[in-house]
This record gives C-alpha cells, sequence and structure tokens, in this order.
C-alpha cells in the first residue's frame, strides 16, 4: 500500500514538473528579430540591430522639448529633425558614434519673403550645394533657402486642373533629386507625387497608385441610389504617406493604410519605387509580398496589415520600412526578400510609442518617435554587419569574399533563408555547381537552382558525351540486331531444305 | 485459397489481367466491356493498380524535384494524403453503384471498384517516369512537366467515363448524366457523414458530461 502511494505521489510530482517545463516552453517569448522562412514561418533570429541610445531634446542639452516632431533628414554625418509642433528645425552633428552636437535650431529664414518664420514644418531636404529645402506646411509653401538660411525661392500650389485653386496647399514630404527638382507629398491631394522644376514651376504628378476597382463594386455602384453612392467609399488612388530618393535617384514611396485584401492579391503595394516616368519598378522576387508582417492577428489591441509611415534606402539598396501600426521595422533586399523585421510597440529602448520617420547614416538607424519626442539610434550587431557586407562584397564581385561571410551568418541563425541563398550563389559564382545546387534545395529557390542545375547539366553532358553516345546507339542497335538474327533464325527455321529434318524431328 | 495460390495458372492470370489494365487504358471502349463481359479483369489486378496509384502519390512527395513540388513536411499526414485519394475513389464507387443500380446499371459495387481501378492506370504510368523526369529540368522546361502530368489526369478522367459507360451498359448521354449525378452522390455522402459523425460526437459529449456530473457530486 505504501509502495503503491509512494509511487502515484512520484507520478505527480512528475507530471508537475512536465506540465510546467512545457509551459515554460509555450510561454516562451519571440525574440526581438525575426525573420520569415519560405514557408512563412515566423524564424527567430539574432538581432541585426541593437539599440546604440535613445536621444530626447535634453540629451542634446536643449532647453525644449521636441514636440510631435515629423521629419528627419540625413546628409553627411548632419541629422535635421523637424520639430514641426515647435516650429523649428534642428541640426544636429554627429561627432562620435554616439555623440551628437547642436549645429543650429532655427524657427525662421532670412530674407526677401513676407513670411520668415516657420509654421509646423513637417519635412525637410538638402540638396548636394547646400541649399535647404523644407516643407514649410503651415505657410502652405515648400521654401528653399540657401545654407545660410537665405530666402531663394517657394513652390506654392501646383496650378493644375485637378486642384483647385482655392484649396490650402499642406505639403507633407518632400524629396529634391541631383536636379533640383523637387517631389511633394500634399494632403488632400492624391494624383501622385507634385512635381515641381528647379525653377518652381509646377510640372505634373507622377506616380499616382493605380485605383483598384473590380466587377462588384462596378454592380454595387449601378444598383445604389444616388444617396447611397455618395455614402459609399469613392475610388481614388492612396495617398502616399511618405517618399525617400535613393543614391540612384529612384523615388521610393510608401503607402501605408492599404486594404487588406488588396495587398494580399497584389492590387496594391505598400513600397513602390518610381522611375522617371513614375511606374513602379519595384523587385518582388520574394516568396511575400512587400507589405510587413505577413499575419496580423488582433494580440495587444493592434489589427490589420503593417501601416509603412516611412522608408529609407541603404547604399547597398536594402530598404528599411517602418511600421507605425505596431512599431517595426522590416528591412527588404533589392530582390524584395525579407532581411530582417524588428521593434515593436512600447516604452522600452527599441519600442516605439508613435514612429513618425526613419532615416539612415551609413549603416545606422535613426527612428524618430512623435509622440515619445525621441531619436532612437539603432547601429548593426555583429550579426547585421555580417550580412550587410555579404550582401555588398557580393554587389562589387567578390564573391569567394561573400561566400564567406554567408557562411558565417548561417553559422550564428541557421534559420536564416538568404545566407543559404547567398552560400549557394558564391558557390555558383565559383562554378561549383553541385554544392549551389543543395543550398538552393534547402531552401527551395528554383530560379538559382535551375540555373546552377543547367550548367550541372551541361558539364556533365560535355564530361559523359562518350557514353552517351555509346548508350543511345545501344538502344537503337541492339533491338535492331535482335531483331535481325531472329528474322535470320526465322528464315533458317522455316527454310524449305530443312523442313525435311524438321518435320522428322517433330515426329 | 491458399491452394489457389500454389497454382502456376494463378499467377499467369493475375500477370495477363495486369498487362490488359494497358489495354484498357489505349482501347477504352472495348477494354472495359471485355473486362468484366470477358471477365478479363481481375481483383488482384485492380488492388495493385490501386496501390501502385497511392505508392506513387507518396513516393511522388519524396522524389519529385522540389521545383514541382514544394513539401511541407511538417505539415503532412501520410495516411491523411492517401486518404485523400482513396476516400474520395471509395465514395465514387459506392455512390455511382448506388444510384446506377436504382437505373438499369449492369455493373455490380465489385464490377465498378475493379473498373475504376482500371481507369487509375495512367496515374502510375505516368506519373512515374514524370517523377525520375522532373530530377532532369530547371523551370524553363516545367511545362513539359505540367502538361504531361496534366494530361495524365485527363486520360484517367477520360478512361473512368468511358469504364462506367461499359459497366453499365450505358449510352453516351446516360453515362455522362450518371457520372455527374455520381458526384452529388458523393456529396451527398460527405454530408451524411458529417452529421453522422457530427451528431455521435454530440451523443458522446452528451454522456461525458453526465459521467462528469456524477463524478463531481459523488
Amino acid at each position: 500500500m505504501k509502495k503503491i502511494i509512494k509511487s502515484i505521489g512520484a507520478f505527480a510530482f512528475g507530471a508537475v514538473i512536465f506540465a510546467t517545463s512545457s509551459m515554460g516552453v509555450m510561454a516562451a517569448e519571440r525574440s526581438y528579430t525575426y525573420n520569415y522562412d519560405y514557408w512563412g514561418d515566423v524564424q527567430d533570429s539574432p538581432d541585426a540591430y541593437t539599440v546604440t541610445n535613445v536621444y530626447t531634446a535634453s540629451s542634446f542639452g536643449m532647453d525644449v522639448n521636441f514636440k510631435n516632431p515629423q521629419g528627419l533628414f540625413v546628409k553627411g554625418n548632419m541629422l535635421y529633425i523637424c520639430d514641426t509642433g515647435n516650429n523649428r528645425i534642428v541640426q544636429l552633428e554627429r561627432t562620435g558614434t554616439e555623440t551628437f552636437t547642436v549645429a543650429r535650431i532655427f524657427d525662421s529664414i532670412k530674407g526677401d519673403t513676407d513670411v520668415t518664420a516657420l509654421a509646423g514644418p513637417t519635412d525637410i531636404a538638402v540638396s548636394e550645394e547646400g541649399d535647404i529645402f523644407i516643407s514649410d506646411n503651415g505657410n502652405a509653401r515648400i521654401v528653399k533657402v540657401d545654407s545660410d538660411l537665405n530666402y531663394l525661392m517657394q513652390f506654392n500650389l501646383p496650378v493644375d486642373s485637378n486642384v483647385s485653386a482655392d484649396s490650402i496647399f499642406q505639403p507633407s514630404k518632400i524629396v529634391i533629386d541631383t536636379a533640383g527638382r523637387v517631389y511633394c507629398i500634399a494632403t488632400s491631394i492624391n494624383q501622385g507625387l507634385c512635381k515641381y522644376e528647379a525653377d518652381g514651376t509646377f510640372s505634373g504628378f507622377v506616380g499616382a497608385t493605380p485605383v483598384t476597382f473590380d466587377f462588384i463594386d462596378f454592380v454595387w455602384k449601378k444598383l445604389a441610389t444616388q444617396e447611397q453612392r455618395q455614402r459609399m467609399t469613392s475610388f481614388v488612388p492612396t495617398a502616399y504617406d511618405n517618399i525617400y530618393i535613393d543614391h540612384e535617384g529612384f523615388i521610393y514611396a510608401c503607402a501605408g493604410g492599404q486594404d487588406e485584401d488588396a495587398l494580399d492579391t497584389g492590387a496594391a503595394d505598400a513600397i513602390r519605387k518610381l522611375n522617371l516616368m513614375g511606374n513602379d519598378i519595384l523587385v518582388e522576387n520574394g516568396e511575400y509580398p512587400v507589405y510587413g508582417d505577413l499575419y496580423w492577428g488582433e494580440g495587444g489591441g493592434y489589427e490589420g496589415p503593417s501601416y509603412f509611415t516611412d522608408v529609407t534606402v541603404f547604399e547597398n539598396d536594402i530598404y528599411v520600412c517602418l511600421d507605425k501600426n505596431r512599431g517595426r521595422l522590416f528591412g527588404y533586399d533589392d530582390q524584395g526578400k525579407t532581411v530582417f523585421c524588428f521593434g515593436g510597440n512600447g516604452n522600452m529602448d527599441g519600442y516605439f510609442r508613435q514612429p513618425a520617420a526613419i532615416e539612415h547614416m551609413g549603416h545606422d538607424l535613426f527612428v524618430l518617435d512623435a509622440l515619445d519626442c525621441s531619436i532612437t539610434l539603432f547601429t548593426p550587431t555583429e550579426f547585421g554587419e555580417l550580412v550587410y557586407s555579404a550582401i555588398e562584397e557580393f554587389d562589387e564581385g567578390n564573391y569567394v569574399v561573400s561566400g564567406e561571410s554567408w557562411n558565417k551568418v548561417m553559422e550564428m541563425d541557421g534559420n536564416y533563408d538568404l545566407a543559404y541563398i547567398g552560400i549557394g550563389r558564391s558557390l555558383l559564382r565559383q562554378k561549383q555547381y553541385k554544392d549551389a545546387m543543395e543550398y538552393f534545395e534547402l531552401k527551395y529557390d528554383r530560379e538559382n537552382y535551375s540555373k546552377a542545375y543547367k550548367q550541372y547539366r551541361k558539364v556533365w553532358v560535355e564530361d559523359h558525351i562518350v557514353i552517351l553516345v555509346i548508350v543511345i546507339l545501344a538502344i537503337f542497335l541492339i533491338p535492331m540486331g535482335i531483331g535481325k538474327i531472329r528474322r535470320v533464325k526465322y528464315e533458317i527455321d522455316t527454310a524449305d531444305i530443312f523442313e525435311n529434318r524438321m518435320t522428322g524431328r517433330s515426329l | 485459397m491458399i491452394a489457389a495460390l500454389k497454382k502456376k495458372e494463378t499467377y499467369q492470370e493475375y500477370i495477363r489481367s495486369l498487362k490488359f489494365a494497358l489495354y484498357c487504358t489505349t482501347h477504352p471502349l472495348d477494354g472495359f466491356w471485355d473486362l468484366t463481359h470477358e471477365r478479363r479483369g481481375t481483383y488482384a489486378a485492380a488492388n495493385t493498380i490501386l496501390f501502385l496509384t497511392l505508392l506513387i502519390r507518396v513516393m511522388k512527395l519524396r522524389y519529385t524535384s522540389f521545383i514541382f513540388l514544394t513539401v511541407y513536411w511538417e505539415g503532412i499526414n501520410i495516411f491523411l494524403y492517401v486518404a485523400s485519394v482513396a476516400f474520395p475513389l471509395a465514395m465514387f464507387v459506392i455512390g455511382n453503384w448506388g444510384l446506377t443500380t436504382l437505373f438499369d446499371g449492369k455493373g455490380r459495387l465489385g464490377q465498378v471498384y475493379m473498373a475504376s481501378c482500371y481507369a487509375l492506370t495512367p496515374y502510375p504510368l505516368v506519373q512515374f517516369p514524370l517523377m525520375v523526369f522532373s530530377n532532369f529540368v530547371t523551370v524553363d522546361e516545367q511545362e513539359f512537366y505540367m502538361v504531361i502530368s496534366a494530361l495524365s489526369l485527363l486520360w484517367a478522367a477520360l478512361l473512368m467515363i468511358a469504364a462506367m459507360g461499359q459497366i453499365h451498359e450505358f449510352g453516351a448521354g446516360k453515362n455522362m448524366l450518371f457520372m455527374v449525378a455520381s458526384l452529388f452522390a458523393m456529396m451527398v455522402i460527405v454530408f451524411i457523414l458529417l452529421l453522422f459523425f457530427g451528431m455521435i460526437a454530440q451523443g458522446v459529449a452528451y454522456f461525458i458530461s453526465l459521467a462528469k456530473e456524477v463524478m463531481f457530486r459523488l
């Protein structure tokens, strides 16, 4: 009896331990950085970026705290912050990895203009020559000043039949290209980006998002009454949220707030890369479209797809999108494959309350939080730097070095699809087709596998051409020979001269 | 039964009936008529063809090039995978027999099963070489695979239609009508099964909760 009680006790104890330990496993938190694999499963990943510091105005020795800052711009080692709520612009100079000094703070411009005080500047851009373009939202203009803030010119409401002349111009985000042209997103103008020539004339809209419209909508519209029709959502293009011009002069535009179904079917693009014609040339060769999180549960009070509010593009063509819905950063490579995803909403370092803008300096990332009034500086970890160096070395043609870097990446994260494909591509360039095929097959890269296999097959055929010819000849000749022999045998068997003997034997 | 296995004729008959499946694939009308009326087919051969079909289907998972068939191994249940062919086939056989037997169909249940299995012949016949072939092609050449694979299914479907017509001695129009009706019969079977298992689950749950209640009060 005692034994039975003892064993029951032991069993219960074991069960408790088992239950708690399995609960521990269940409750395991996902890592800060993650990635989507081929199947779209979330794979934990080593951090690609770590928070180096979180800066507020007081960290720079400023008395007045930021108030609803909206814009961020990097030129060289200068960081410009549009402190929208305080009608001023703060220019910081980066003097070390973590140290910044205030270069200047200005809330007005000088020179020959009626209005010199800035009113709610939302964005800023600096040209190669040092001219500063400010999206002076409250004064309904984009103003161009020289490096000493002397007024040069301004860009006003577009003169176009689609824009009512008495509407108020509200430029929100601007970029400038190398020729001094200005592209601007203006609130309540949804025909695309307003494009101004360097001399200030409005020269048209570029890159309007295509209107999504399907047959069912059409039928509903036909059936609806006038009042119902007015209350329906009108089919207008989604306005862009932010723009960024990369080092090649392509404009990356992000339009958050897209319809879930439209994103899924590919009818809507959260990120577009516009060429001069305003056409979307973003490469999306990844398994999944570029729209941030693949799954949007309703956990934590956030719902719906990722809302890209800003984007920045590195010199290696990796672009990082900022999701203001869940406070996450999504890095994509030039093929549209996920490089990293990290972040979240919260008060800790590396989490955001209302991220508004993102910029990069070298490989470092700045994220501006409009509600927290802070700037988070992210610097790449060893893992992140390895990924970048692998990609950059490959682009420069150093395939062996790139392969070595990818190998190190793979050692740090065995679930990182890009590493396998990177190693494969490196091997492919080194003509090690068989090995390359193995790596591609592991991560289901059909295109590259086929490229490697095509070469492998070609080499194999060239090496074995003699055997191949012999086998093919054998396939044709042996049956022919057998047929011939049979025929001869048949002739002999049925020949007249042997008939007597044959019949004699059979008898 | 055991005694029959020892006879050489049994095996000759088996091989002959298996070879007859090949004749059926190219001469469906003639072949399927002879299958039952001339007793050219055997259940052993029919079972073999079905087994081969299921086997090839499972083998394809592993041995087809990932270019054509990318398998999420975590999500594969081999029994469910086999059932995805076997179960619809069983439903089709039962549904078809159930209907045609009411409308002058001459085929018996076993014959419907045998003919259905014989009609599956193109699947193992084509898919096995295709599975091997898939490992020697690139994405640029994938159309070959796709087209041949689709043709094998189409071929099997046409054979199935021809087989049913010959087994039941139906004309073309009536045959097509009953093929479509068989699909509806399959749906009815699924519906009834769902209903049945749903009710059973509810019934079981009722008694379990009753038992729990009793145990709490004791």
